[in-house]
């Protein structure tokens, strides 16, 4: 028996990936939750939004690079991260006045809201290839280790190695910083109560002076922020690819509907719940139990519940039973 | 205005026939590779060699009385069966005579069983090495200068039983050719005595791999064999077991084989090592010369197949006397095979007078060609290991 190292291997193979993958996820599902709840729709073009911030933060980070600008041990793409949040929010606003506002006069349906984002979801989906291409691009640079698995297995003296990556602890830091931000503004500042306000009933809102068009306003600003950031960051833990980024839509959305869509809260929990069921119910076991359990009965099977081709399964069969016995989600958010 | 159409229109029609009556003596070969896809950094070298044959072939003067040979490109996305397909029914309809092509082994089923066959078309694939395809009716029309993985099974197992490794974790690429190679590998492995601890299939295209990285790290193994591809999945699997210390060494069966992925990974790559089809004929140095020349690089992987698949349909047509290819598919083993004179690359010119005056050629080509069973090349391999993240040929088996 060796709890120690059954510990570090479970860190590695899945605490750590989990925690990082988790925490981009819930902050994609954040800003889908939040247009959900203030523009009461789904947005389909999230994760090619978020694929557009990233794409102008690469550009930026490219443009940094060739000038010989670094920023030491951290990736050069977080000096370029403000410049691709304000191109981003540029262009959301932009769609929102040519596009969304129309619809917004007319009172339109918020399933033809969806419609009407699916269309910007290509239309995004074309600019971001247009740009920069179809292809890989890896734009992290700096230290990629924050702790290296031979440095850690050399260090403890331990037969498991422990990896965290640099992209991995930015990513878990940004998240808590971000989301603390998110909430303070929401629950302190006058804005962010209007917006509650403005979400929780319109007409009572408008009634008592709240400008329409400034939380709308301020709701894409912070959307645009949201998947920038989150897309930043998950190009660099993994690497860019549009498409990986359109397909990203999916398990946001599990995770924003799992958590109650339109509750910030559950949100982060939802993102979690996808990334974890991902990761631990595809995880063979194996190794961790021959640490952990006494000779006799360490099992010579891989102790594999799901095949990992049935990863996506598992966050829609999540998705399922949550709809199923609590559709409002596991937060109250609102019904769908 | 009307009218004024319709005559430009009238005149274009009669310039068109013109036009073709003009090019009789043409003979158009189609290309139809992957240039978008899982394996798109491969596949221009690849149809640059094809070309390289039907250049040379031309400059010649010899084939079917000084024919020009025209290349006719097009894409099969290497993994998607209705661009394949309705490509290769656009070349048919361009008037192809012959197909170099297609390139992955899913593809090159659907093009084979949808267009070629029905159509009654010669396709010679460089690359498609599913062994599946050699039990896949054909009708005769079918041929690769690849070997089947069959066979690139067997020669991963002796790497990896030579160099005393005791036990393998395995992952594929989820579709035929990966699958396929993962059958052959654990097979033939296992049949050496090695351990199979985890056979897992992996989807290209995906942002994250954790998921599949933890659970072929908890199987265990001394050697983490990855059956997929350098520009998809497989980087992404080889990348996360590095990051976390899941694995070191790696088995690189040929679509991991390329330039790129010691560029991407960098020197934690290096000690990996794998095969790739090639051989050391002297043909494969006369070909490397021939492609400096033309400026792309002819020991990436497959070009020298390409540069084969076209040679030995233009050989065919000459020893047919005909560009029909009807009349050809039967000759494509008697020019590949021994008797007759031995050619190398760049003696096409040599090969097509012989033909012509009745006489008998060996095809070796540049990657030393010999046709065996259900047309498929009898398969020799580069072994390959990465040193100072550079792909380094240690020998030839």
């Amino acid at each position: 028996m060796d709890y120690l190292n059954a510990l570090v291997a479970l860190a590695n193979f899945v605490i750590v990936p989990g925690l990082a993958y988790g925490s981009q996820l819930a902050l994609g599902a954040l800003g889908v939750t939040l247009i959900y709840g203030i523009l009461r729709f789904s947005n389909f073009a999230h994760g090619d939004t978020m694929a557009f911030g990233t794409m102008v933060t690469i550009l930026f980070t490219w443009w940094f690079q060739s000038m010989g600008l670094s920023f030491g041990p951290l990736p050069t793409a977080l000096l370029a991260l403000p410049f691709g949040i304000g191109v981003t929010i540029l262009l959301v606003l932009g769609t929102d006045k040519a596009i969304y506002a129309f619809y917004r006069e007319q009172k339109a349906k918020p399933v033809i809201f969806v419609m009407v984002s699916l269309g910007v979801m290509f239309m995004m989906n074309g600019l971001v290839r247009f740009i920069i291409g179809p292809g890989d691009q890896r734009f992290s640079d700096g230290e990629r280790f924050l702790i290296k698995a031979r440095t850690f297995k050399e260090m403890t003296g331990l037969r498991e190695g422990l990896a965290i990556k640099t992209s991995q602890g930015i990513t878990v830091i940004t998240a808590i910083v971000v989301v603390a931000a998110l909430f303070w503004f929401l629950n302190k500042t006058r804005t962010g109560k209007s917006m509650r306000a403005y979400s929780d009933n319109e007409d009572l809102a408008l009634l008592s002076g709240i400008n329409p068009d400034r939380v709308v306003m301020i709701t894409w600003m912070i959307v645009a922020v949201l998947a920038t950031i989150a897309g930043t960051l998950y190009g660099l833990d993994k690497s860019f690819k549009p498409f990986t980024y359109f397909q990203l839509l999916l398990p946001i959305f599990a995770a924003a509907i799992v958590g109650g869509l339109g509750n910030p809260l559950g949100a982060i929990a939802g993102g979690f719940v996808i990334a974890f069921s991902e990761v631990t119910i595809t995880y063979a076991w194996k190794k961790v139990l021959n640490y952990a359990l006494p000779d006799a009965l360490a099992p010579d099977g891989l102790v594999q519940l799901l095949s990992t081709d049935y990863k996506f399964a598992v966050s829609f069969g999540i998705l399922i039973v949550v709809l199923l016995f609590k559709p409002t989600g596991l937060f109250k958010g609102k019904s769908v | 205005m009307k009218k004024l159409l319709m005559a430009s229109a009238a005149v274009a029609l009669t310039a068109g026939t013109a036009f073709a009556g003009g090019h009789a003596k043409e003979v158009k070969l189609g290309v139809l590779f992957g240039f978008t896809g899982p394996i798109e950094s491969l596949t221009p070298a690849m149809a640059s060699g094809a070309e390289l044959a039907m250049e040379e072939v031309t400059k010649s003067g010899k084939l079917l009385d000084s024919a020009t040979v025209t290349s006719v490109r097009a894409d099969t996305g290497c993994i998607d069966n209705g661009l394949a397909t309705a490509n290769a029914e656009k070349l048919l309809a361009e008037g192809i005579n012959g197909l170099v092509g297609g390139d992955c082994s899913g593809v090159t089923g659907a093009i084979l069983q949808n267009v070629a066959v029905p159509n009654g078309l010669v396709m010679i694939s460089p690359s498609a090495s599913s062994p599946g395809l050699s039990e896949m009716a054909d009708n005769g029309l079918f041929f690769r200068t690849t070997p089947s993985d069959a066979r690139q099974g067997q020669i991963m197992a002796d790497i990896l039983k030579e160099r005393g490794v005791q036990s393998i974790a395995l992952t594929y690429t989820n579709n035929d050719y990966g699958k396929g190679l993962a059958d052959a590998i654990k097979s033939s492995y296992e049949a050496v005595g090695g351990e199979v601890t985890i056979v897992a299939a992996h989807e290209d295209g995906k942002g994250d791999y954790s998921a599949e990285v933890g659970a072929l790290a908890s199987a265990g193994g001394d050697v983490l064999v990855v059956a997929g591809y350098l520009d998809q999945g497989g980087l992404g699997i080889v990348q996360g077991a590095l990051d976390t210390g899941a694995f070191d060494t790696f088995g690189l069966p040929d679509g991991m084989i390329g330039d790129a992925l010691p560029n991407n990974i960098g020197p934690d790559l290096d000690g990996s090592f794998g095969q790739i089809a090639g051989s050391d004929s002297k043909g494969a140095e006369i070909y490397a010369e021939l492609a400096k020349a033309a400026g792309f690089d002819g020991t990436a992987a497959y070009t020298a197949e390409s540069y084969d698949a076209a040679a030995l349909l233009m050989l065919a047509m000459q020893a047919a006397n005909s560009k029909k290819p009807a009349d050809y598919m039967g000759k494509v083993m008697d020019v590949a095979n021994a008797p007759g004179e031995v050619i190398n690359p760049g003696e096409l010119g040599k090969a097509l007078e012989i033909l012509k005056a009745g006489g008998e050629i060996n095809y070796e080509g540049a990657t030393g060609v010999e046709l065996i069973g259900p047309g498929e090349s009898a398969g020799s391999y580069r072994e390959i290991e990465v040193q100072d993240s550079k792909n380094v040929t240690l020998k030839f088996r």
